[in-house]
């Protein structure tokens, strides 16, 4: 594999080539060429990946506590029956952010922000594709999520719900600006996050170390492919709706208004499309980290591959056929309702498959006990009571009874925070010696953990019976009397400890991030690519391209060769392979840093935000994005003079 | 020594004292000092405690649903225990075991099979029950059926009772009274935006949606007063647009049905007859209707029978004479957000205008 590339091009004076055996000063060269500009200007213009994954994931952290603030100031409203903490429309606003905030600017971005810096790492390549899209699809992130809170702190947040049922959303009773900065934030998150998906898709596609055929990718991977593809399928659901929502908004046309011919059904239809897979965007990454997390903690790798990838498949493919038991209660005939039903409780199925291998890998290992492993094993216990709620939520008759209480409620969060959360704070403990080179804190680790899990439990818990005796959802007040108050009050105790939790751990990753024990490459003695290099990786990830003979390969016993040599070290040149079984296929020269990927964000944010004033802002809006996507993808005479330099001579 | 410590006493009892009297200030303003809300102890607004057939058919799925759900909660629980109980710890030096690559793992391999293969059919059977639960649902006999229309307004519900048995139909607000043992067929539809009618005691849900129309059927089984409340959110006052179902023996409701069929009596009373011209002359008449009057507006609650409700403002307030002169004054102290503005009426006005409401039984 290595003297294919090597021989002709080693002929070649001056060319600087990676390798295993390369001297220092192939090494520094490497470095030099992936590093991210210096000064502020250069942090503008930086496309590593690591850095605007690093970034990413701070800011929907950032996002994360917020909504959980708003979690809690809906938590001391609720902690007494009648109380005027505060306003109705107060309330409102408050649980549509916490909700919108939740889904849209944490859950979902978070996870493809994570696989955003694991992923070239785990499948051994030098950089994510499409560097600068990455790019530009963060910088729209970040700017949609400040817009909504702009609109927020002038006042003029969403108070119509995460779902933004219409006509409630719609023109005759949304008023004011809340509902159209909430339509216009989905624009700017869900453009982000189609291109995410695409950035990761070809990631994972064409980027893979030779060797590293499908059959052997991480299970992570697979997670994060299958997540990708649903994204790709499911967001465009949602724009449309959004976007039919903004029209009749702005406009006046009539998508949803049964008075001109519309349909308030088409909404729910629409929003749900794209609303149950979501639960799945966030859920399949989180089930990818268990994955990884699950067998490095059990000295073994993980039993039954297979099955859990074909579990995971299903899963993307099941998510799409649920939308409607978020409907039972509408008129949709009794008929689709069985149907959506068998597929609601269905998709236990693939679930329970992986359940049972993490438990074969779990039993049948040695287990190494640390605080990421304490969060899967939490995992077993939060996710599995959610999935038993979720598949009562799923039966037509029960739902009746259950849908829109605070049962619901329960249930979402046992599934988002079990299902989600839980392994997203052991994918941190996990990873964080990665990005930092430093471990994280073990003695706090389990202190946060504890207070999470028994505040969580002590928080949600008690809302299942609130629903059982009759406590809608999305209630500002209630009167005493009801028999809620005390619950009510439990629950309030538990969000406080949660957020206890939460703040040990932003103490704990401010000390560590300093002072913590020195991590070295592979802290856990984990099997997988991105365990190979140094922690924090280098601004190239690797220094010589690793090949891979096994699934773990830091497990496996070693393969020759070890590793592919003769990619440039002095320009930023990757390895792609082919789909199927990762056989070197194409050397393919990468962009460089640049500003115009954040200078095309900062346009589209000017067109999306005119566009919620007037119509017109479509038009001159667009004329400042055209010019700067023109000059983004204006072919340089240089870097071409470069990448002909680096042909292979036939 | 002494003193100090007696000082710093006195100071502690001080902040003590500051915070007691914040606490207080703060219940005040947070309402809990209330009294005119519902103080006592409301009706029934319960999943668990079924008063009609339709909910004790879900009831029974329910149980039966939380039994497997918990075998099965207990099953995985059990195995995760098992893993982190038994056998020796390791850690991160230790050399993974790789041996499941080479040699197949059989056992493992039939365990994890057996238990899927479990959860499926155990799926499947729970989806069959559910099938059966709906069908049980559907299948309730309907003949001779009350048919009551009732239609979703920010924040409050109208109903319009049909025609039965040659009498006239009429309408009412907020409160419905249903014959025990008969049938029941809710057609559903609503003003502005989707509402959601639940009374858990009776049945699950079922949405009002502007320009659609569906249907809800059930039975009250046992006499009594059942709550419910919007279950969808609808806005600013969501959280306050409940409703009682007073389920009373066939008799009891053929006389309320009766009562409620016939127009506004009368009243020689003169503060009365003000309290009517007062009502006839400002804003109230432009939105509400009582039959019998001038009044006929179609935007809020028919007040023809007011004071046969047990509740004002849909469930908000206890009705009696203090409670609806306070909404009436100021329907946004109770209600921020209420559509009803207040009133511009000079005291003796409202005296006059209460007095007559009080005579509409």
């Amino acid at each position: 594999m290595s003297d294919r590339a090597d021989t002709p091009r080693s002929a070649d004076a001056g060319l600087l080539l990676d390798g295993p055996d390369a001297p220092d000063t192939v090494r520094l060269a490497l470095a030099q060429t992936w590093r991210d500009p210096p000064g502020w200007l250069g942090a503008l213009a930086a496309v590593n990946h690591k850095t605007i994954a690093r970034r990413f994931v701070a800011t929907t952290f950032v996002f994360f506590l917020l909504a959980g603030m708003l979690a809690l100031a809906i938590r001391l409203q609720l902690a007494r029956p009648d109380n005027r903490l505060f306003g109705p429309d107060v309330y409102d606003t408050l649980f549509t952010m916490h909700g919108t905030t939740m889904m849209f600017l944490f859950a979902v971005p978070v996870m493809q922000a994570m696989a955003g810096y694991l992923i070239p790492l785990m499948v051994g390549a030098r950089s994510i594709a499409f560097p600068r899209m990455n790019a530009y699809a963060y910088w729209v992130f970040l700017f949609g999520g400040i817009m909504l809170y702009t609109a927020f702190a002038l006042g003029s947040g969403p108070r119509s719900g995460w779902f933004s049922y219409v006509p409630l959303a719609g023109p005759d009773y949304g008023l004011g600006k809340g509902s159209d900065m909430w339509a216009q934030m989905i624009t700017f998150t869900e453009l982000s996050a189609l291109l995410e998906a695409v950035v990761l898709i070809a990631t994972i596609l064409k980027m893979r170390a030779p060797g590293m055929s499908l059959n052997r990718m991480p299970i992570f991977a697979w997670a994060t492919l299958a997540t990708q593809f649903m994204i790709i399928f499911a967001m465009p659901a949602i724009m449309l709706a959004s976007t039919a929502l903004i029209l009749d908004r702005l406009v006046g046309t009539s998508f949803y208004n049964p008075a001109l011919g519309g349909d308030v059904l088409l909404w729910q239809h629409l929003f749900w499309f794209f609303g149950h897979p979501e639960v799945y965007l966030i859920f399949v990454p989180a089930l990818g980290f268990i994955s990884s997390i699950v067998p490095t903690f059990a000295r073994r790798p993980i039993f039954g591959y297979t099955a859990v990838v074909l579990a995971l498949i299903a899963t993307a493919f099941l998510s799409f056929g649920l939308w409607v038991h978020h409907m039972f209660a509408t008129s949709v005939p009794q008929l689709g309702k069985s149907f959506f039903t068998a597929a609601s409780v269905m998709i236990a199925i693939p679930s329970g498959m992986q359940i049972y291998c993490w438990i074969a890998t779990l039993v049948t290992g040695r287990l190494h006990v640390k605080t990421p492993l304490l969060f899967v094993l939490a995992f077993f216990f939060i996710l599995v009571i959610g999935g038993m709620t979720g598949i009562m939520l799923g039966s037509v008759s029960l739902d009746l009874q259950l849908h829109d209480s605070y049962f619901v409620v329960a249930h979402l969060h046992y599934v988002l925070l079990g299902g989600a959360v839980f392994p997203l704070f052991g994918a941190f403990f996990y990873w964080f010696p990665k990005v930092t080179g430093r471990m994280l804190d073990e003695r706090m680790g389990h202190w946060q953990f504890w207070l999470f899990f028994i505040g969580f439990n002590v928080a949600f818990f008690p809302m299942h019976l609130l629903g059982l005796h009759g406590m809608p959802r999305r209630i500002w007040t209630y009167p005493a009397g009801m028999g809620w108050s005390t619950m009510n009050l439990v629950a309030t105790v538990g969000a406080w400890a949660i957020a206890a939790s939460v703040l040990l751990f932003l103490v704990n990753v401010a000390r560590s991030w300093r002072h913590g024990k020195p991590a070295g490459p592979n802290p856990w003695g984990a099997g997988t690519l991105e365990w190979a290099t140094s922690s924090p990786p280098p601004p190239h990830n690797f220094d010589a391209m690793p090949v891979v003979h096994g699934r773990d390969p830091l497990w496996d016993p070693p393969g020759r060769p070890a590793h592919v040599t003769g990619l440039a070290a002095d320009a930023r040149e990757v390895l792609l392979t082919t789909v199927l079984d990762a056989e070197p296929d194409l050397r393919s020269l990468f962009p460089t840093p640049s500003i115009w990927p954040f200078l095309s964000a900062v346009a589209t944010t000017v067109l999306f935000i005119g566009s919620v004033f007037t119509p017109w802002a479509i038009v001159w809006g667009s004329i400042p994005v055209a010019i700067t996507l023109t000059v983004w993808f204006w072919p340089t005479r240089r870097h071409h003079l470069r990448a002909l330099a680096l042909e292979r001579k036939p | 020594m002494k003193s100090c410590f007696g000082a710093l006493h006195a100071r502690m009892r001080d902040k003590t004292q500051t915070a007691r009297r914040i606490i207080q200030l703060w219940c005040c303003a947070t309402g809990s000092a209330c009294m005119t809300t519902l103080a006592h102890a409301l009706p029934n607004q319960n999943v668990l405690a079924p008063a009609g057939i339709q909910a004790a058919h879900i009831l029974r799925l329910w149980n039966l649903t939380l039994i497997v759900c918990g075998v099965f909660f207990a099953a995985v629980l059990a195995g995760v225990l098992v893993a982190v109980l038994r056998g020796k710890r390791a850690d991160a030096a230790m050399t993974p075991d790789l041996s499941g690559n080479t040699r197949p793992e059989r056992g493992l391999r039939r365990s994890v099979v057996a238990a899927t293969v479990v959860s499926v059919v155990v799926l499947v059977g729970l989806v069959v029950v559910d099938a059966l639960t709906d069908r049980a649902l559907s299948k309730l006999p309907v003949a001779r059926a009350l048919h009551i229309e009732l239609v979703g307004w920010d924040w409050w519900w109208q109903a319009n009772y049909a025609p039965d048995g040659g009498a006239p139909g009429f309408t009412v607000a907020n409160e419905l009274h249903i014959p025990v043992g008969r049938p029941i067929i809710v057609s559903l539809t609503a003003g502005d935006v989707i509402h959601s009618f639940w009374v858990p005691n009776l049945h699950g849900k079922k949405d009002l949606l502007p320009g659609i129309r569906s249907t809800v059927e059930f039975r009250a089984d046992k006499p009594g007063v059942y709550r419910g409340q919007c279950a969808q959110f609808c806005g600013t006052e969501h959280a306050l647009m409940a409703m009682f179902v007073v389920a009373d023996p066939p008799e009891r409701y053929a006389a309320w049905a009766a009562a409620q069929r016939a127009s506004a009596a009368e009243s020689a009373d003169a503060l009365a007859q003000r309290g009517k011209q007062v009502f006839e002359q400002s804003v109230c008449a432009s939105c509400h209707t009582v039959r019998g009057t001038r009044a006929s507006g179609a935007l809020a609650p028919d007040l023809t029978h007011l004071m046969s409700r047990q509740t004002i403002a849909a469930g908000r307030l206890v009705n009696n004479a203090a409670n609806l002169t306070a909404w009436i004054r100021d329907p946004g102290a109770f209600k921020p957000g209420a559509t009803m503005p207040p009133a511009n009426l000079s005291d003796p006005d409202l005296r006059a205008l209460v007095t007559w409401l009080g005579t509409l039984r």
